[in-house]
């Protein structure tokens, strides 16, 4: 465990690299490397990352299996595509003073992100009852019901219960793939989530997972954790659904979000190790890039997908990072110190 | 006259037809060593958990001090001051010592989410606190050198001993103990004896303690309650129960 001092300056020490590797994208960008191909890829990978570790606080940190986490995404992408949509529409009647387009994006973005958080706290406090495949079940149906209610919304694109073809697709969204911005707001979101983990609610949601009777008697109070858990990162899967439904197309279809997804996101958490926000934010890097360089095999995703859990579960069932944290700041310290060595730590997990 | 901490009126709990404590009376008073002894299937840990609000009683009362604690939930109990430790080790395997007993401070730290995301000083100082807090206790146990070790690595009567301290930093009043010293051998015994006694004279806290090693409960209990069948068939000082002739045919058989 590191002393307030270390903290601080490991902090200040990950924003010097973040800076560093956002300078590296400013470079490769005014070199003319980065396309709008690259660029997409980029998005995805933004996403893709703040949905990981989302998922991650509850796979990995709670240690309860939700196969849902599509759903909150869904709800974060409508609602920030709808209230972007107004927010543009009002602007332009001039019922509104004009706003710069990121300002509209983070007011759109916030109210996903809430909304998520309210479905993930209406679905979390009945769900929490249960636990395992139970709970994984439940999951599953309320992301399924969260997308086919949105199908069928007249103002999201569908036509409503009763009136024949449903689930076209919602257009005209705001575009916003301004890739720096989006840098900043998913190393945010991983920053935050990093934080939370960190602090007694991290500690607490841990013993839970670790051991549900000791923890209440050990006076925490364990429901309550649980949903906050689950408040929590639904809100940031309603951040990573506001990313998505800005990335650039103009639209947005149900069929995005189906339980295909979902599993996607759990598959990243498992392969990078549960409880490793290192590891969920590497590989969903890696297998939102994989599928692209190898376009040609993109149909057979889902199944190179599954071969790859059932070696993971096999092989290393702790996932490739397994509870890992990379920290630059002890990376370098390490370094400084090779030369006068000292005794070996014992702790049992990284920490930065 | 030492105040009353804990007291159970006719405590009872039914499983559909099966009465598994019923008519429990107890009155422990400040500081007092009280033993639950009693066979295999006797109901001592049905009892444990009805004090703890793991289970509901059907039947009865219970107070801490003047509190009415029937149908509260467990950490709502352990909040009010009663903590105890398990018959088989539930400590938080995968997690160090330190955070082992950082986890019972929780519930008294007052820092909220904005304060852990933006890490403002009332969570520095809260955090700071507390693992002061947690290294004094640690050392009363002298597991201090250890904070670090990740606990499910601990030898085994250190993990014993790390429960207690984890039920400790509750801040409980009252201390019920479910088979300490299962499993230990008669050095770990002797050694968890006195731990024991140390926290007695530290905490000034009360004891319920279940055992089944006799030696340990005759020479440290200050009282003895003994249930068969979950019932109460006899209680008073530790000889007086050593010669009762219930207790004996309980535990040997007639």
């Amino acid at each position: 465990m590191l002393n307030k001092k270390d903290r601080v300056r490991s902090l200040w020490v990950t924003l010097l690299g973040l800076g560093v590797l956002m300078l590296a994208i400013f470079a490769a960008d005014s070199l003319g490397m980065i396309d709008n191909y690259i660029r997409g890829i980029f998005i995805q990978c933004c996403f893709a990352i703040v949905m990981a570790t989302s998922l991650n606080l509850v796979m990995g940190y709670l240690g309860q299996i939700a196969l849902g986490q599509a759903g909150f995404m869904a709800v974060g992408a409508y609602t920030s595509a709808l209230v972007t949509k107004a927010i543009g529409l009002a602007i332009k009647a001039g019922t509104m003073a004009p706003l710069p387009l990121l300002v509209q994006f983070i007011i759109g973005m916030l109210c996903g992100a809430i909304a998520a958080a309210l479905f993930g706290l209406i679905v979390g406090i009945p769900a929490l009852r249960l636990r395992g495949d139970y709970l994984a079940i439940i999951t599953l149906g309320f992301g399924e019901i969260i997308r086919v209610v949105i199908q069928n919304l007249p103002f999201a694109g569908g036509k409503g219960l009763s009136n024949g073809q449903a689930g076209q697709a919602l257009i005209g969204i705001l575009k916003m793939n301004d890739i720096y911005i989006l840098f900043v707001i998913t190393a945010m979101c991983v920053g935050i989530m990093l934080a939370f983990v960190r602090s007694k609610f991290g500690r607490a949601i841990i013993a839970i997972r670790e051991d549900d009777i000791a923890s209440s008697s050990t006076g925490l109070n364990t429901t309550f954790y649980k949903v906050l858990t689950f408040t929590v990162s639904a809100f940031f899967a309603g951040i990573a659904g506001a990313i998505y439904a800005h990335r650039g197309l103009g639209t947005l279809q149900h069929s995005d979000f189906t339980f295909l997804k979902s599993t996607e996101y759990v598959i990243m958490v498992v392969v990078g190790g549960m409880g490793s926000m290192t590891g969920s934010v590497l590989t969903a890097i890696l297998l939102s890039v994989i599928p692209e360089v190898l376009r040609a095999f993109s149909q057979y995703r889902m199944l190179i997908y599954s071969v790859i859990l059932v070696l993971m579960m096999i092989f290393r069932p702790i996932g490739l990072f397994g509870n890992y944290e990379f920290s630059l700041y002890q990376l370098l310290m390490k370094r400084i110190r090779k030369k006068k060595p000292e005794p070996e730590q014992t702790a049992s997990k990284g920490d930065s | 006259m030492p105040e009353t901490i804990l007291k159970a009126n006719q405590l009872g709990i039914s499983f559909g037809g099966l009465k598994a404590v019923r008519n429990f009376d107890i009155d422990i008073k400040e500081g007092e060593l009280v033993g639950l002894i009693g066979p295999n299937g006797a109901g001592k840990t049905t009892v444990f958990n009805l004090l703890t609000g793991v289970y509901k009683p059907t039947e009865g009362t219970f107070y801490l001090g003047k509190q009415l604690m029937n149908g509260k939930k467990t950490h709502e109990i352990v909040a009010s001051g009663i903590a105890r430790t398990f018959q088989n080790i539930r400590l938080f395997k995968k997690m160090t010592v330190m955070e082992n007993v950082l986890i019972a401070f929780t519930k008294d730290m007052h820092y909220g989410l904005p304060g852990a995301i933006l890490r403002s000083a009332a969570f520095w100082k809260e955090e700071e606190e507390i693992r002061a807090k947690a290294l004094d206790l640690l050392s009363v146990f002298n597991l201090q050198g250890k904070a670090d070790w990740g606990a499910g690595n601990l030898p085994y009567g250190q993990q014993r001993k790390l429960e207690i301290a984890r039920a400790l930093a509750t801040n409980a009043k009252m201390l019920l103990l479910d088979e300490p010293a299962a499993g230990m051998n008669p050095t770990e015994t002797a050694e968890l004896l006195e731990c024991i006694n140390t926290i007695r004279r530290k905490f000034n806290i009360s004891i319920l303690l279940i055992e089944h090693d006799m030696s340990l409960v005759m020479n440290i209990c200050e009282r003895i309650v003994v249930i068969d069948y979950g019932e109460i068939i006899a209680q008073g000082l530790p000889e007086e129960i050593s010669h009762n002739p219930k207790v004996i045919a309980a535990y040997l058989g007639e």
